[in-house]
């Protein structure tokens, strides 16, 4: 996974929750107990406040995910294009369906809200990288590629 | 009438990677000639000029400003919303990785109006991969000098749609659950840490320059009624064109969906994502203005091969998985939507199911503390006033596999789907 760090806070009290978090994910793919409760300490809050906050954003997993989350786009102009070809696809190349994880921890497959890519629909991401127009055999092809 | 690109006008025209290329272009003349303004000087051009909020709410934006000039407060705060969360909208992606320097010009002027001495842009999580696009122009904007009096971050969101709300997203940058907050008080009174807060979307501050440079008579000559300018549209869905677009506000609809991205049989329209109004195909003629649909310049096409409940369906099943879930009207109102919608599509509704929709609808739309709730039952309404038909004819079909069929026959049944 490419590197959060850039994203700069400053600010008051709290700022550095988010940022904070979002560079726990990069690192080490999802928040543990032990991660949450650093977190906590460092901004003097109790642990459940700072669970609170992670478990209601969908990009801050806390439970263990795989090493490459696909994240595909579950909204109207991705499902018009034919949106249930990337989710059959992904499970025909790697046997997943969504919220599920490959048993080598390889990948992760989520249904996400839209991701902004509606002129390439039907649209995934796979971590940062957005993948476009796809069909049953680029996604092959791109699964191929991690 | 063809496209008219004013916010756009940057894009494709300079290297977003340089500010060499935006200053050759005529980049930061405004913000110099602001800095001979005096603020009030600065938010008067902006309310005479008639800009209003991009985002979809469609506000003065110079009223708002005033209000932060006018509020007392040790520290002010100028936030760029670039949360774009709505079904269908990508046009702030679009902007802000095309002129990234358009939008710093138009944060420090509004940075001087307000007298924000900090401002933040909100980026959604789904675009981190601009991230260090924006991180670098702001570094070489510095580099020139130009973040003397305003200082600007990127902060980064973390997947929630509810935290393009400005309120959420101010909960958002303080490290809380991005929850709507009550109102009053206002942002622009006790926004962030309880400091007058300016909150503007991507494409209202890209406008911000121009109207410095031209002057608000300029800008104002643009549009019809109280709409003025123009405005950005990403257009997707039964479009053979899908792309952004940038119109004189007032414009007909069908210039932006049929002319510019090539649709055809058009049976509907949705205008500002998923709680956005959807207009029959035979409203085509409409001019785009805040009178009558503007949103956030999301548009969804849908050609006559579309279903109006699975249309609705989907849209209430985005509302109800990104309702934050503070307040009830909007938590548990998007999800016994969800759940009457599902039963309409799968052939096992009732009429009564209309009544309790249209009941609820107006529970929804005035108990709600934000506009995610308010707005949440907009398509339904919508589609019950336009294609009624078409939920008739879904409960006849249901009541024909009740009475018929008997209970057992599922697959017969999603057959029918």
């Amino acid at each position: 996974m490419s590197d959060k760090n850039k994203t700069t806070a400053g600010g008051g009290p709290g700022a550095e929750i988010l940022p904070e978090l979002k560079k726990d994910v990069a690192h080490k793919g999802y928040l543990s107990k032990e991660t949450m409760a650093a977190v906590a300490g460092q901004a003097g809050i109790p642990l459940n406040s700072v669970y609170g906050v992670a478990s209601f954003y969908s990009y801050l997993p806390v439970s263990p995910v795989g090493s490459n989350v696909i994240r595909v786009c579950n909204c109207l102009p991705c499902e018009m294009k034919d949106g249930t070809v990337v989710v059959e696809g992904i499970r025909r190349e790697i046997a997943i369906g969504p919220g599920q994880t490959t048993p080598d921890g390889k990948f992760t497959l989520e249904l996400v809200s839209c991701i902004g890519a509606c002129d390439q629909a039907p649209a995934m991401m796979i971590n940062d990288r957005l993948y476009g127009d796809l069909t049953a055999d680029k996604i092959a092809g791109i699964l191929k590629s991690y | 009438m063809a496209e008219k690109r004013i916010v756009l006008g940057n894009c494709g025209a300079v290297d977003p990677q340089d500010i060499g290329s935006y200053l050759k272009a005529g980049g930061f003349k405004a913000y110099g000639k602001a800095r001979g303004m005096k603020p009030r000087a600065i938010v008067e051009e902006v309310k005479k000029s008639g800009l209003t909020g991009r985002g979809g709410a469609g506000f003065s934006c110079g009223l708002k400003w005033e209000m932060a000039l006018n509020a007392r407060g040790g520290q002010k705060y100028l936030i760029c919303n670039a949360d774009e969360g709505e079904v269908g909208a990508f046009k702030d992606k679009y902007i802000l990785s095309h002129d990234p320097f358009g939008l710093i010009e138009g944060m420090l002027i509004a940075g001087l109006a307000i007298g924000a001495r900090q401002a933040y842009i909100y980026l959604r999580d789904e675009y981190h991969s601009l991230n260090s696009l924006l991180v670098s122009a702001i570094e070489q904007a510095g580099a020139k000098g130009y973040l003397k009096d305003t200082d600007i971050r990127v902060f980064e969101g973390a997947g929630a749609y509810v935290c393009g709300e400005e309120s959420a997203l101010m909960n958002s940058i303080e490290g809380q659950r991005g929850e709507s907050r009550y109102k009053p008080p206002y942002p622009a009174a006790r926004g962030l840490w309880n400091m007058p807060t300016i909150i503007n979307n991507v494409e209202t501050l890209m406008n911000v320059p121009h109207i410095i440079n031209k002057g608000a008579g300029w800008f104002s000559a643009m549009g019809s009624g109280r709409s003025k300018g123009t405005k950005v549209f990403s257009v997707s869905g039964d479009v053979s064109r899908p792309g952004v677009y940038e119109l004189e506000i007032g414009s007909p609809l069908r210039e932006l969906v049929v002319d510019l991205a090539g649709a055809a049989e058009v049976k509907a329209i949705q205008i500002g994502g998923a709680a956005g109004n959807i207009i029959p195909g035979y409203m085509i003629d409409t001019p785009l203005s805040h009178e009558t649909f503007l949103g956030s310049g999301s548009v969804v096409v849908f050609n006559s091969t579309r279903d109006i409940i699975d249309i609705v369906y989907s849209d209430m099943r985005f509302l109800s998985e990104e309702s934050c879930g503070k307040c009830t009207p909007c938590r548990e109102g998007t999800e016994v939507m969800l759940e009457i919608l599902g039963r309409l599509r799968q052939g096992e509704g009732h009429e009564r199911d209309i009544n309790s929709m249209e009941e609820l609808a107006r529970v929804m739309a005035a108990a709600s503390l934000c506009g995610l709730g308010q707005a949440a039952a907009v398509p339904v309404l919508d589609s019950l006033r336009y294609f009624y038909n078409e939920y008739i004819d879904r409960v006849g079909q249901s009541h024909f596999l009740r009475s018929y069929l008997g209970g057992e026959l599922v697959e017969l049944k999603e057959g029918m789907r």
